[in-house]
């Protein structure tokens, strides 16, 4: 159960011998993903914990069989490249971890994967994980308890901490994703919320928002409009966080009057989402709803 | 990175957008010479980054050279919204018949750039959208694709504007975009653009933002970089933070962009100011702990720092060690709470303690002792 991955997703890890991700090819690894190859142009050959490294995707297909997701360690300057060879590929999800790609080239590989039906989570992401079966991310592992609730993500730590209030109280996860911290990313809260919908192993869902855009105020203008619904618990960071000063994450940014604290609260709340003033209230929302 | 007007308008003009004949000046003097050089009357911008310029006082008019100097010696001896104003903008004053809103930005939720297109210019967009909603004509472009001459027959509909104008209107809109791309801009922005009293069409004021991530791109572009922070802030990013100022007197150190706003959050849930947003990053080291609070034992209105590591791979002996480093270093010194968790967490709270240093697990915990040692102060 759980969205995007499982037990059975077979993985390769693209720029595996850099420091990055050959560190996070291991936690992964002792995660139980499967990790199927790696590459790193030149390097072919080599191996990386146990890992054959190719200098193409198309050869770790050859060589080892069918691959549906990769995960993207690769420096800013060469993650576009990366991520359109794994689309490219056939690969069905791409994680583009990589931090501080330039905006223009991440329009145009999202673009491109979309059109080509290819999911790509980030960039500038923690990456994604379902409890016990598959990380495909840079996520301490033992936070998140096995469990009902949905975990859907704009930051990385913060996530974190509201997965260890959740595991406190009793509450698990079934799924985490991380969006990502960039202006524009794969998915969206709508695309994750709709997988978690299907899902029959997530009860409820809880978004982590935070200031910049209206990916928020969009969601809950989608939800609204819902026949069929599971509860959702919101929190949103960035209350205190002063206009036009982009706050840690290149999409942390009130600007042109979008994207402020209040509008997203307001929005949320008008659509009957609860929204939680701290991390440690989440769990005592989802427990009124659920109990 | 937000470019000034002079600056995004020496841009637009080589890509051929009529803008007002016009210099920047540093000094009176050369105020002086710029509206002797255009004759007639001219208008004198003050040159900042912030908004609400005019609302501010900072555009003023003047129809001699010396009426020009003087504007402009009282605009440099002037602050806006807390900033020096260092340069005018001197430019010929245009008849104006109508003002226009145009800007080239990205949709988050399309992924694709949009031209925002409304005849109601010459208010800030914020007060536009909220005002007059359907008043704003959205033009989708996509990236894969690029600019097409069509675009300029929706925006010359919306903007009201004479078929003749449909040539000049193309090349904008289609320069617009070749800004964009070229600058790695996210925003190119001409409010107001303006029907001329003769029936030109000239954009009398312009904003260029150009993409952080992209300005390895843009040498030139990035050794301006991080002009536009106060002090403090660029001696953060000087230091490799990720670093806004507020206005609190509680010192927020914390890993992770949504932890370290969380944070700041908290300490007003429970009636308390941040005083800064500061960003470790992942991974945090010793040393950079040590940087971190040496920097907010220094910064002037926090009394009380708050340190918020959530180590998921981060070990709690650096992070003690860090801090106690920093401490011994530091001559003035202040309250200073820690939370963290993580690897090797009872070795880090024994050096902490060792140090008299309070420690936490829970973040409500620590957030609440830091409220109250800032109003014990």
């Amino acid at each position: 159960m759980g969205i995007l991955v499982d037990s059975s997703t077979r993985v390769i890890v693209q720029g595996i011998t850099g420091r990055e991700g050959a560190f996070h090819t291991k936690l992964m690894l002792d995660y139980g993903t499967k990790i199927i190859a790696g590459t790193s142009p030149g390097k072919g050959g080599m191996y990386v914990h146990g890992v054959p490294v190719y200098n193409t995707i198309e050869e770790a297909i050859r060589e080892q069989g069918s691959i549906d997701a990769s995960i993207v360690f690769v420096p800013a300057r060469f993650a576009p490249d990366a991520v359109y060879e794994a689309v490219d590929s056939g690969l069905k999800t791409v994680v583009v971890i990589t931090e501080g790609i330039p905006l223009h080239d991440e329009l145009k590989f999202i673009n491109y994967a979309r059109k080509k039906g290819v999911v790509i989570v980030g960039p500038n992401t923690p990456g994604l994980l379902t409890v016990g079966e598959c990380k495909l991310g840079i996520m301490p592992g033992h936070v998140f308890k096995r469990g009902s609730i949905g975990l859907v993500s704009r930051s990385g730590t913060l996530t974190y901490e509201i997965a260890r209030e959740l595991g406190k109280q009793g509450f698990g996860v079934s799924t985490v994703v991380g969006l990502g911290g960039d202006p524009v990313t794969g998915l969206d809260f709508i695309d994750v919320y709709d997988m978690f919908l299907r899902d029959q192993g997530t009860e409820a869902v809880v978004l982590v928002g935070e200031i910049g855009g209206d990916a928020e105020e969009r969601f809950a203008l989608y939800y609204r409009g819902l026949s069929v619904r599971k509860p959702v618990v919101a929190y949103i960071a960035g209350r205190t966080a002063p206009p036009g000063k982009r706050m840690g994450h290149a999409g942390a940014i009130i600007s042109m009057g979008i994207g402020d604290y209040s509008s997203k609260r307001r929005t949320l709340e008008e659509s009957g989402i609860l929204v939680a003033d701290t991390p440690s209230q989440i769990p005592m929302l989802l427990g009124g709803l659920l109990r | 990175m937000k470019l000034y007007e002079y600056e995004a308008k020496n841009i637009a003009k080589q890509y051929g957008v009529p803008v007002p004949r016009g210099r920047v000046a540093f000094t009176p003097t050369e105020a002086r010479q710029v509206a002797s050089e255009i004759g007639g009357e001219v208008v004198v911008k003050a040159q900042v980054l912030v908004g609400s310029r005019g609302l501010a006082g900072g555009v003023k008019f003047a129809s001699s050279p010396e009426e020009a100097a003087e504007v402009a010696s009282r605009l440099l001896s002037s602050e806006m919204r807390g900033v020096k104003v260092s340069a005018v903008l001197v430019e010929e004053k245009i008849c104006i018949s109508r003002e226009l809103y145009l800007s080239l930005t990205i949709d988050r939720a399309a992924r694709k750039p949009v031209f925002l297109v409304s005849e109601m210019g010459g208010v800030e967009i914020e007060d536009l959208a909220r005002k007059y909603p359907g008043k704003i004509k959205r033009i989708y472009i996509d990236p894969e694709v690029g600019y097409t001459s069509y675009m300029a027959r929706i925006a010359l509909t919306a903007l009201n504007l004479p078929w003749s104008l449909i040539g000049d209107l193309d090349s904008l809109l289609k320069s617009m975009y070749r800004i964009m791309v070229e600058y790695d801009a996210e925003l190119v922005e001409f409010n107001p653009l303006v029907l001329t009293c003769d029936g030109k069409v000239v954009a009398v004021d312009a904003k260029i933002i150009v993409d952080d991530n992209s300005l390895q791109r843009h040498p030139e572009l990035q050794k301006l970089h991080g002009r536009e922070y106060l002090d403090f802030e660029r001696r953060a990013r000087e230091l490799g933070f990720s670093y806004v100022e507020l206005d609190g007197d509680i010192g927020v150190i914390s890993n992770g962009a949504g932890l370290t706003m969380a944070t700041m959050d908290f300490i007003l849930y429970y009636g308390g100011r941040p005083a800064n947003f500061l960003d470790i990053g992942g991974g945090a080291t010793r040393d950079r702990v040590k940087e971190a609070v040496k920097l907010m034992l220094q910064h002037p209105r926090s009394r009380v720092l708050l340190v918020n590591i959530f180590g998921g791979i981060t070990r709690c002996d650096e992070v003690a060690l860090g801090i106690v480093d920093a401490l011994g270093e530091m001559e003035e010194l202040k309250p200073i709470i820690v939370r963290m968790l993580g690897t090797n967490e009872e070795e880090g709270r024994r050096i902490l303690r060792e140090h008299n240093i309070d420690s936490y697990v829970e973040m409500d915990e620590a957030v609440k002792a830091a409220v109250e040692a800032s109003r014990r102060g």
